[in-house]
């Protein structure tokens, strides 16, 4: 950036240039995380609405000796986890055959980057309806294909897993054009050099593509595990608010089921102080970490 | 793949002198069968709920609960289209989006371009303090800013009300835009303000003649990305908007999937009808979207 003359002086109009920015993000995210705190040591709750008062640490007592917690900690791992996974494993994979020269390749690129465009909440919904037991279509083709008759959405394994499909249909899109930009640009001479000295596929793959491609997805996998960390739409619309009783939740939609649906003020601000915690404590360590990368490279 | 018919084919081309070498990105021809049977399968993978949509939004009424798995029934009919136009309150729900991705829209625009000005031209007192708390937003679980934000715009009886959710969607949208201002104007020459400035032109007059018009293609995308974080948005919405009357598209089709009586074809058309110029717009967008998000890891 230039750094001119004018840089220094007039700058009471850069105050009212950003002032409106800052007071409405103040209003919606400043203020309200202060009060957050506020209301994660108090009682409140629909009885005690309007009347609350601080009780010091018992919600945070209450959210980490109730097991409900645990069991959606541990959930929402096992969520993550095996989205990021399929995310990126068959984005990278389709983004080496996009990069391929074969006919047709812009019309597959449309077409696979789809799910992506779809907004977030009609995915889940149309997912939700698909996994219907009787009359949804992906029920309707394992029982005409391999005869299996499955309730997917009223068993706490097979709600889950109905989650898994629709968030990993919508989310491989976004590694596969981020991996894609990275794949065009590598330099080609490395390939060509490769296949001279008769490296095979598999060996190119591994010292040349995934190497090169490292720098490019780090960031995005970064991304990608807060994202579906937080991703509250597929969870709460595909297993319509948590059903079958409450068993298929990650952390932040039991919380807000906790605030909107019980009410229980209190519990859910300290629960969403956790985990804001937890995701400070990855969003720290992978900074740290990937500085300690950089070095290396 | 056996790499040592690749190495003789090699040799052979270079022998020739016809050809240099078979090029990183050519395939053999197995090679290419089996890219194209991995596309076709994601392909269908990806096309398969939007077809079924289309397929239950184009039956007959009686015959929405139906086993068969034909893409276009047999019987057709745009009923169901003409259903949620007229019988239903869809017009409704969509002015509502209408005015909230408005106003949003006009909102975003404004702040982000004069803030991301300021971010790139002018020096003032916690600046990098202020950019880096625009990118930490982007951490914070929604959910924890819900609750606050919800009994605050109670307090204010702003609640259920259209002002709720532009307050709230303008917030979620303005450090992504504000950021991607400031990331245009960074690349116009300062020159031209110095150039102006001899002129006599006034601080303001030349943000407004003279950058403002070179920085329209961000101000678009700006636009289209605020509209878009409006339009598709059903969280907030569901948290903060519970009269009927001022229900927006996302709530309204969730309405139709209610738990009680799901109305599939209704929710199916509605669904095309709402996702239809997002995707468009999408895939318009998407050749810059694959560019910047490149060059923003290349950068970091």
């Amino acid at each position: 950036m230039a750094a001119g003359i004018g840089q220094v002086k007039n700058n009471r109009l850069a105050y009212l240039y950003t002032s409106p920015t800052f007071l409405i993000m103040g209003l919606v995210i400043a203020f309200p995380f202060l009060f957050n705190v506020v209301v994660s040591f108090s009682n409140m709750n629909l009885t005690y609405f309007r009347d609350w008062k601080l009780i010091g640490l018992l919600n945070y007592v209450s959210v980490f000796t109730d097991r409900v917690f645990w069991y959606y900690f541990m959930k929402t791992i096992l969520w993550t986890v095996i989205n990021v996974f399929f995310h990126v494993t068959i984005g990278v994979w389709l983004a080496i055959l996009l990069d391929k020269d074969i006919r047709g390749r812009s019309f597959f690129r449309t077409i696979l980057i789809l799910p992506w465009a779809v907004p977030q909440y009609i995915t889940a919904l149309t997912w939700r309806g698909m996994f219907n037991s009787e009359y949804g279509q992906v029920s309707l083709l394992l029982q005409k294909w391999f005869d299996l008759n499955f309730s997917w959405l009223n068993t706490e394994w097979g709600a889950f897993t109905a989650c898994l499909v629709a968030n990993i249909w919508l989310g491989f899109p976004f590694m596969m054009i981020v991996a894609l930009g990275g794949l065009q640009s590598i330099p080609r001479e490395l390939y060509e050099a490769a296949e001279i000295d008769g490296s095979s596929w598999y060996n190119k793959l591994r010292n040349i593509t995934i190497p090169l491609l490292k720098p490019v997805m780090v960031p995005a996998i970064t991304l990608g595990i807060i994202w579906t960390f937080n991703n509250f739409n597929v969870v709460w619309l595909v297993s319509n608010s948590g059903e079958p009783s409450d068993t298929t939740h990650i952390l932040v939609s039991w919380v807000y089921k906790a605030a909107f649906r019980y009410f229980r003020m209190g519990y859910a601000a300290a629960f969403s102080m956790v985990i804001f915690a937890i995701l400070l404590i990855f969003g720290w360590n992978f900074i740290r970490r990937t500085r300690a990368t950089e070095a290396v490279y | 793949m056996c790499p040592y018919i690749f190495k003789a084919e090699a040799r052979l081309q270079q022998t020739k002198g016809t050809r240099k070498m078979r090029s990183p990105r050519e395939l053999s021809f197995w090679g290419k069968i089996g890219a194209y049977l991995v596309l076709a399968a994601f392909g269908a993978f990806a096309v398969f709920p939007i077809l079924s949509l289309i397929s239950i939004s184009l039956r007959p009424g009686d015959r929405l609960l139906t086993k068969s798995l034909s893409i276009i029934p047999s019987d057709a009919t745009l009923q169901t289209y003409y259903q949620l136009f007229f019988q239903e309150p869809f017009l409704r729900w969509m002015g509502n989006s209408l005015v909230v991705s408005g106003a949003v829209t006009l909102v975003g625009v404004a702040l982000a371009a004069t803030a991301g000005y300021a971010f790139s031209r002018y020096k003032f007192f916690g600046k990098n303090m202020a950019m880096l708390a625009l990118l930490a937003t982007q951490m914070f679980p929604l959910t924890m800013l819900l609750l606050p934000l919800f009994i605050m715009l109670i307090k204010l009886k702003l609640y259920d009300t259209y002002w709720a959710l532009i307050i709230a969607y303008s917030a979620t949208a303005l450090p992504f835009t504000t950021w991607q201002m400031k990331g245009y104007y960074d690349t116009i020459p300062y020159s031209l303000e110095e150039a102006a400035s001899i002129d006599g032109s006034s601080q303001f007059k030349t943000f407004w003649t003279i950058i403002l018009p070179l920085a329209a293609p961000a101000l678009v995308i700006t636009a289209l990305f605020s509209f878009m974080t409006a339009w598709s948005e059903y969280l907030v919405a569901a948290a903060l908007i519970q009269d009927q009357s001022l229900f927006t598209l996302p709530l309204g089709l969730k309405m139709f999937q209610s738990s009680l009586e799901v109305k599939w074809g209704l929710y199916s058309a509605g669904a095309l009808v709402v996702s239809l110029p997002v995707v468009l717009l999408f895939i318009f967008l998407s050749r810059w979207l694959v560019s910047g998000l490149t060059l923003g890891s290349i950068k970091g």
